[in-house]
C-alpha cells in the first residue's frame, strides 16, 4: 500500500474529521456516513483515519484479534484455548477493512475454505472481510452502490456484533464489532432508509467554495504527489498530535459528566425536530460527551450539543421531500431557536 | 465550420494525444465525444503512435463481467491444480497502457465504479468467490462517447477523472497528416516530467480560473496544474510558465466551463508580455479573500497578470454559441449525472444487479455459478470418490444437486413524464391547480422513487423543462418558476414528449405520460397561429402517440368538459380525466388509481 495522505493535511471538512474522530474515540456511536461531492476527499480522510489510529492489543494467533481483557466477546477458538493455555498478547494495527465494490457474500461473510475442501475434502470455514473487521472499522465506498443483500446482511451483523454463518453445511459464529464508515454521493443513488438510521452519524461535505482553500487543496495534493514521503514527514507531528488526542479522550470518556439539563436538551432539541425513535438522542448525547472529552473538558455542556447535533440528527428526521431547505438547513432553525443565534 | 478552426482543433487534439501519452496516470485519461468515423479513428491511430509498442491499448466491452475486468478465478488452472488459482483481469492487463471505453455513455454505474475505483486507488482489490487479492495498475482510460443528444453522454463520476473532454463533432480528418511525437520523445519528457516546478502564482490563477468558470469540482483544477506541468516538460521547462498554464485552462478548464465570469473592461490580454516575478509568491497567496474586489480594481490588473491570461485562454476556446447556451443550461451538469445510466435495467434475466446466489439448475436464461457449484460439491469429494472408484475416475465429482445459479434482481424504473399547457387559456383557467395536482404526484413519485420529468409548453415552443431527475425539490422550484400565457403548440409538446419517452424507453426504463391540457390548440407544429390547424395537428401528434405504445394520462384543465380534450384522449389512447372542482388530494388519488401500471 502506498503511504497515505495525512490526516491532519485535510483542508477544511471540519465536520467529517470530527465525526471520524468521535466514532475513532467511541466505536458504540455506530458508525459514520459521508455524503458528498466528488472529489471531497471523502475516501481520503477515511484512509488517513486508518494510518493514525493507536495501535490495540490482540490475542496473539487468533484470526478475529480478539481483545484479551474482553473475555466476553471471545470467539469460541479463544474461548476453547484459553481453559488450557494462557493466551499472549501483542499489539497490531486496528484494521481498516475496504469492502470493494463487487465484493461477494462469501468474501464479506466467510465460506467454506475452498482449497481445504477440493484438496483434503476438509469442512474448514475461511473468515471473510467482517471477521478481519472486527474491532476496528469497515469502510464500504459508494454505500449506495451496494448490491442490497450485502446491505442487509451488513445492517444485520452491525447491530448484533456477531456474524452467523449458516452455508455449506458450516455453522459458524463469531464476534464482528465495528464502526462501519460509508461514504457516497447522493446524486448517484439513494440509501435505503433502514441503513441510513444505523450509522450514528452523518455528514456531508462539500467543495471548499473559497478561493484560498481551494489553492490550497490543489497546492497540498501537488506537494504530497511530488514527494510523498517528505509530505508525510513534514505532517506527522501534528499527527500525533492527533492521536494523542484519541487516546486522552479515550481515556477520559468514563469520567465526563452529562448533567440532567444537557438530557433535557437534547430531548428538547428531538422533540422540535421530530425525530423517529430515541437513537437521535442517545447518539446526540453520547457524541457530545465523546466532544468534551476530544476538548479536554469534564461537562457536557451547549456548546457540545450544538456541535454535533448536525451530525447526530439530520439523517433522523422524517424527510419531506417538498422541503426545499435540506435537513441540514432544519437543523440549524432549530438549534438557533433552542440556544440563541 | 471554417478550415482554420478545424485546424486548430486537430492541433489540440494532437496536442492531447501527446499529453495523455505521456502522463496517462495522473491525468486519467480522455473522453472523446465522436461518432464511430475517419476522425475517431485517426486520433486513436495517432495516440497508439505516439506510446511505446508494447503498451497495452485494451478495449473493455460493454457488458464486460466483473471476474474479467477485475480478475477472478482461472478455472482450467483452478480445476487441475485443485486449488483456487487466480486470474488478472482485464484492468490489471492494462497496466501501463489505457483501457478504452467503446460506448462511454452507456455503461453501467457498476462497471464505471470498478474502474474509477482503479483510478484512484491505483490498484485492483478483489474479494470475491473464494479469492482475494491485490494488484496494482495505473492506466489511462479513452472514453468514446457516441451519445447524439446532450442527454446522453458519459456519467460524470468517469468524467470527472479525466482530464480533457474532446468533441469531434463537425470535425474532419485533416488534409495535412500530423507527425506523432515518437516514443521516444515521450520517454524522454516523461523522465523530465518529475523535475518541473510550479509557482504557487500559477496555481492560484488555475484555481481562481476554474473558480470563475462555475467549475464545481476540485479535480478540474489538479488536472489543469498538471497538464501545466507535462507542458513545461515537453518544452524543456524547469518551471511553468503562463502559456503553459493558459493552455492548460484551455484544454482542462474551458470544456467544463458551467458559466462565465463577468468580462471586466477591455483588458487585452494577450498584449501584455511581462515577466512574472517568481521571487515572490507569498504577499499573492495571501489575496484570495479578496478576490472579487481585486478584480474590479484597475490598479491591481497587472499583478493578475496570469490569471487574466490564463482566464482569457479558457474562455477564448470556448465556442461562440456555447456562451448563450451555458448561461441558460446551469443545469447541465447534473443532467450528465442522470442520465447515461443506459442498459443497467434493460430486461433480461441475465442482467441487473446480482442478488445472490441459489441452487438450481442453469437452463436458458440462468447463468451457472460455478464457484457456488464447486463449493457445494466440494464435502461430497471422498464419499462420491469411493462410491465411483475403479470406473472412470474424474478429478471432481459434480452432482445435479451441486448446481447453483445466479440470481439477478431487475429494477425497471419508472420515469413520469408531465407535459403541462402553460398557455394562456390554460393559465386562464387551472394553471395554479394543475401545478397543485403536479406537486401531489411527485410526493408520491418520490414514495416509488421513480424519475419524473417535466415538459411545459406555451407560446410556440415546448420546453424541457426539467430532464429525468429524482431530485423532487427540483421539478417542485422549477414548476413554481413556471410561467403562464400565450399560444397553446399541442402538437409540438405531444412530440416533445413521445421523443422524451422513447428516450427513456432506451435507458431501459418505463415511461409514463402525464399531459395536462385543456386540448384548446391554436398553434400549429410549423408555429403559425390558428384554432383549426392547430386541433389538426394536435391530433395527427395524439395518433402518433398511439403508435409510440406509451401509458398516457390526459387530464383536461378546461373549466367544464371540452370536447376536444376528450376527442384527443381517445385518439392517442389514453385514460381522460377531468380536473373537477376538488381539491388536489383528492384528485391525486384518482390520478394513483388510474395508474395501476405505474410500478412493472
Amino acid at each position: 500500500m502506498p503511504q497515505p495522505f495525512p490526516f491532519s493535511a485535510i483542508v477544511g471538512q471540519e465536520e467529517m474529521k470530527l465525526a471520524l474522530l468521535i466514532a475513532a474515540v467511541d466505536p458504540s456511536i455506530g458508525g459514520v456516513m459521508v455524503f458528498g461531492d466528488r472529489g471531497t476527499g471523502k475516501s481520503t480522510a477515511v484512509r488517513a483515519l486508518a494510518a493514525l489510529l493507536p495501535p490495540m492489543d490482540a490475542v496473539v494467533g487468533c484470526v478475529y484479534h480478539c481483545d484479551p481483557k474482553a473475555t466476553d466477546n471471545w470467539c469460541e477458538d479463544c474461548r476453547a484455548r484459553a481453559a488450557s493455555v494462557a493466551l499472549k498478547s501483542h499489539r497490531v494495527a486496528v484494521p481498516v477493512v475496504d469492502l470493494p465494490l463487487g465484493a461477494t457474500e462469501d468474501r464479506v461473510v466467510g465460506a467454506l475454505d475452498f482449497e481445504r475442501a477440493l484438496s483434503q475434502g476438509i469442512k474448514a470455514f475461511e473468515p471473510g472481510l467482517l471477521a478481519r473487521a472486527h474491532r476496528g472499522f469497515l469502510y464500504v465506498d459508494e454505500v449506495n452502490l451496494l448490491e442490497d443483500h450485502l446491505v442487509d446482511l451488513l445492517i444485520d451483523v452491525a447491530a448484533s456484533g456477531e456474524n452467523l454463518v449458516e452455508r455449506e453445511g458450516l455453522s459458524v459464529r463469531h464476534p464482528a464489532r465495528f464502526v462501519l464508515i460509508g461514504s457516497g454521493n447522493p446524486e448517484e443513488g439513494e440509501l435505503r432508509p433502514q441503513l441510513l438510521d444505523r450509522f450514528g452519524l452523518s455528514v456531508e461535505v462539500k467543495t471548499p467554495t473559497d478561493l484560498s482553500s481551494r489553492v490550497e487543496v490543489v497546492r497540498r495534493r501537488d506537494d504530497f504527489e511530488r514527494d510523498r514521503a517528505a509530505f508525510v514527514a513534514h505532517w506527522k507531528k501534528e499527527d500525533d498530535r492527533v492521536r494523542r488526542r484519541i487516546t486522552m479522550a479515550r481515556a477520559q470518556l468514563s469520567a465526563i459528566e452529562v448533567p440532567d439539563a444537557a438530557i433535557e436538551r437534547a430531548a428538547q432539541l428531538c422533540m422540535s425536530l421530530g425525530t423517529d425513535g430515541l437513537r437521535g438522542e442517545l447518539t446526540l448525547i453520547r457524541a457530545a460527551r465523546v466532544l468534551a472529552s476530544l476538548d479536554r473538558e469534564h461537562v457536557v455542556s451547549d456548546k457540545h450539543l450544538r456541535r454535533v447535533a448536525p451530525s447526530a440528527l439530520r439523517h433522523r428526521m422524517r424527510r419531506d421531500p417538498l422541503d426545499d431547505a435540506g435537513s441540514s438547513a432544519r437543523v440549524e432553525r432549530a438549534l438557533v431557536q433552542l440556544f440563541g443565534a | 465550420m471554417d478550415d482554420s478552426q478545424g485546424e486548430s482543433r486537430w492541433a489540440d487534439a494532437a496536442l492531447i494525444a501527446s499529453l495523455i501519452a505521456i502522463d496517462p496516470v495522473r491525468l486519467g485519461g480522455v473522453c472523446l465525444r465522436a461518432g464511430h468515423g475517419a476522425a475517431r479513428d485517426s486520433w486513436l491511430a495517432l495516440l497508439r503512435a505516439t506510446l511505446p509498442v508494447d503498451a497495452p491499448f485494451r478495449r473493455v466491452p460493454l457488458h464486460i463481467a466483473t471476474d474479467r475486468l477485475l480478475g477472478g478465478l482461472d478455472l482450467t488452472a483452478t480445476l487441475s491444480a485443485g486449488r483456487p488459482v487466480a486470474q488478472r483481469g482485464l484492468l490489471a492487463e492494462s497496466d501501463g497502457g489505457f483501457v478504452v471505453l467503446p460506448m462511454a455513455e452507456r455503461f453501467t454505474q457498476s462497471t464505471l465504479a470498478h474502474i474509477t475505483a482503479a483510478l484512484d486507488t491505483g490498484e485492483i482489490v478483489v474479494e470475491s468467490n473464494g479469492l482475494a487479492f491485490r494488484a496494482a495498475t495505473h492506466f489511462g482510460v479513452i472514453a468514446l462517447d457516441e451519445g447524439i443528444s446532450d442527454e446522453e453522454c458519459a456519467r460524470g463520476e468517469l468524467l470527472d477523472r479525466l482530464a480533457f473532454l474532446l468533441d469531434f463533432s463537425g470535425l474532419r480528418v485533416p488534409q495535412a497528416a500530423i507527425t506523432p511525437m515518437s516514443a521516444r520523445t515521450t520517454a524522454e519528457v516523461r523522465l523530465r516530467l518529475p523535475s518541473v516546478d510550479v509557482d504557487a502564482e500559477i496555481r492560484e490563477a488555475l484555481c481562481a480560473t476554474a473558480m470563475k468558470l462555475g467549475i464545481a469540482s476540485i479535480r478540474a483544477s489538479i488536472m489543469a496544474l498538471r497538464v501545466a506541468c507535462v507542458l513545461a516538460a515537453i518544452g524543456g521547462r524547469s518551471r511553468v510558465d503562463e502559456n503553459d498554464a493558459a493552455t492548460a485552462a484551455r484544454l482542462v478548464l474551458a470544456t467544463r466551463a458551467t458559466q462565465l465570469p463577468e468580462i471586466q473592461s477591455s483588458d487585452e490580454p494577450s498584449e501584455k508580455e511581462t515577466e512574472q516575478d517568481p521571487e515572490r509568491p507569498d504577499p499573492l497567496v495571501e489575496k484570495p479573500q479578496d478576490e472579487e474586489k481585486s478584480n474590479d480594481d484597475p490598479a491591481e490588473g497587472t499583478d493578475d497578470l496570469p490569471e487574466d491570461m490564463i482566464l482569457a485562454a479558457a474562455l477564448a476556446a470556448i465556442p461562440k454559441g456555447l456562451l448563450a447556451q451555458l448561461r441558460i443550461e446551469k443545469s447541465r451538469e447534473s443532467r450528465a449525472r442522470s442520465d447515461g445510466r443506459a442498459g443497467a435495467l434493460r430486461q433480461s434475466l441475465l442482467r441487473g444487479r446480482p442478488a445472490g446466489v441459489r441452487r438450481g439448475e442453469p437452463r436458458a436464461g440462468v447463468r451457472l455459478n460455478l464457484i457456488e457449484t464447486l463449493r457445494a460439491a466440494a464435502p461430497w469429494q471422498p464419499v462420491r470418490r469411493a462410491a465411483s472408484s475403479g470406473r472412470d475416475a474424474r478429478p471432481i465429482e459434480i452432482r445435479r444437486e451441486d448446481f447453483h445459479v445466479t440470481r439477478y434482481k431487475q429494477r425497471t424504473q419508472t420515469t413520469t413524464i408531465f407535459i403541462i399547457d402553460a398557455s394562456g387559456s390554460s393559465a386562464l383557467n387551472r394553471l395554479a391547480e394543475a401545478k397543485g395536482t403536479v406537486e401531489l404526484l411527485l410526493a408520491d413519485c418520490y414514495v416509488r422513487r421513480d424519475q419524473v420529468a417535466v415538459i411545459a409548453f406555451r407560446g410556440h415552443t415546448a420546453e424541457l423543462l426539467l430532464p429525468p431527475t429524482r431530485s423532487l425539490v427540483r421539478a417542485k422550484r422549477d414548476l413554481a418558476g413556471m410561467p403562464g400565457g400565450s399560444g397553446t403548440p399541442l402538437a409540438t409538446a405531444i412530440d416533445a414528449g413521445i421523443a422524451l419517452a422513447e428516450q427513456v424507453r432506451r435507458a431501459g426504463q418505463t415511461p409514463i405520460l402525464v399531459l395536462l391540457t385543456d386540448g384548446q390548440a391554436n398553434v400549429a407544429l410549423d408555429g403559425s397561429g390558428g384554432r383549426e390547424r392547430g386541433h389538426a395537428d394536435a391530433l395527427s401528434a395524439s395518433r402518433r402517440l398511439r403508435g409510440a405504445l406509451l401509458s398516457t394520462l390526459l387530464i383536461d384543465t378546461s373549466a367544464r368538459a371540452q370536447p376536444q380534450a376528450a376527442q384527443l384522449a381517445t385518439e392517442m389512447n389514453a385514460r381522460y380525466l377531468l380536473l373537477p372542482y376538488a381539491d388536489a388530494a383528492t384528485f391525486s388519488s384518482a390520478i394513483k388509481n388510474s395508474l395501476p401500471s405505474a410500478r412493472s
